[in-house]
């Protein structure tokens, strides 16, 4: 739910990563995180288990620039990826104005992929959202490790809308702006048109 | 998009941070901040310091998530208060309707008065919040929102630089 408030003239946008456990979500955050100016990011937030690995969301408040003489804010968000934490993982997507699906694209990643991103919509609809109408971008990311899906192959079995396609290694940080980028964009987008 | 964006008007803006200031005065509170479900702070008032309450305010909606979820496990609607009591600081979460109201406090007040305050104000931010849902929909409807006429050079330039 975007927010813009004429007062402190802000306007907040929620995105969420989602995606199958271990595809790289909160690695996205923690590059955009590390490569951020202290000055236009907040804390990231990592809610996660002993391990490591996302028990309820991460959480990183991005500050992109200035339009109109409103400050755009973007609360980045991610869900815990594995197939368990489905309570606090639907409860993450309340309220988001744009969606990132992180495909992990390893060859035997494909069937976790098919099953979180069917999850995805069955969640989105559950609050009355639908895929088809939401700013939305599939990342497909681990490109760089050696059991990959060639990409127009991952893009045909998980694009669901000609939605935006970057293909990334978010441990180095290849395609992670871009990801938000096109994400953000289409947030941005979508307040012109509503 | 999924919903019309929520707009806060200057002038309301004014009025729940009077709200609050009431509200931390007569409960002798830190601060009080008032925060979407959704995890977006909306006002604050208080003894900031150097708390980083937009943090503080995705939190505090994540745990009124949370537990919401486990009162709809036991066949509850919602639990409308929550409080966590530390050794010096603590903190009590009024959910009213769509808003949360987040009260910091510490031993200059008690939670029995935090929770009686909060009461009583509750009433007036609902109607202050509907008041604001309604104005976002009448802006919505007549297009007068600040975004509507936004170019794609303007959204463009938010990226040049990354």
């Amino acid at each position: 739910m975007t927010f813009i408030n004429y007062a402190s003239r802000e306007i907040n946008c929620k995105i969420v990563y989602y995606g199958p456990g271990l595809c790289g979500k909160t690695t996205n955050l923690q590059h955009i995180y590390d490569s951020t100016a202290a000055q236009a990011r907040g804390k990231l937030i990592s809610l996660a288990t002993e391990t490591d690995r996302t028990l309820f969301f991460d959480f990183m408040p991005l500050e992109l620039g200035t339009v109109r003489g409103f400050k755009t804010r973007f609360h980045l968000y991610t869900v815990p990826g594995q197939v368990f934490y489905e309570a606090s993982r639907k409860l993450i997507l309340k309220g988001v104005d744009g969606v990132v699906f992180v495909a992990d694209s390893q060859e035997e990643r494909m069937d976790a992929n098919i099953e979180s991103l069917y999850n995805l919509e069955e969640n989105l609809r559950a609050y009355g959202y639908e895929l088809m109408k939401l700013p939305y971008v599939l990342q497909l990311n681990k490109r760089d490790l050696p059991n990959v899906i060639p990409a127009p192959d991952l893009t045909a079995e998980l694009q669901r809308k000609g939605e935006p396609v970057i293909e990334a290694v978010a441990s180095t940080g290849v395609g992670v702006y871009d990801t938000l980028k096109a994400v953000a964009k289409q947030v941005l987008t979508e307040l012109r048109r509503s | 998009m999924a919903n019309s964006p929520i707009l806060i008007r200057e002038q309301r803006f004014h009025q729940i941070k009077a709200v609050l200031a009431r509200l931390r005065l007569d409960a002798s509170a830190r601060l009080v901040v008032l925060v979407d479900k959704d995890g977006q702070q909306i006002a604050v008032h208080g003894e900031l310091g150097d708390l980083d309450t937009t943090s503080l305010a995705s939190l505090a909606a994540g745990n009124v998530a949370a537990t919401g979820g486990m009162a709809k496990l036991i066949g509850e609607r919602e639990f409308p208060t929550l409080s966590h009591e530390g050794e010096r600081e603590s903190i009590h979460i009024s959910v009213i309707g769509r808003v949360l109201l987040v009260v910091v406090f510490d031993d200059r007040s008690s939670l029995g008065l935090v929770k009686l305050r909060s009461k009583q104000i509750s009433q007036e931010l609902a109607m202050a919040f509907a008041e604001i849902e309604r104005e976002s929909e009448l802006a919505a409807a007549d297009n007068s929102l600040p975004f509507s006429e936004i170019t794609d050079e303007e959204i463009d330039s938010l990226f040049s630089n990354r």
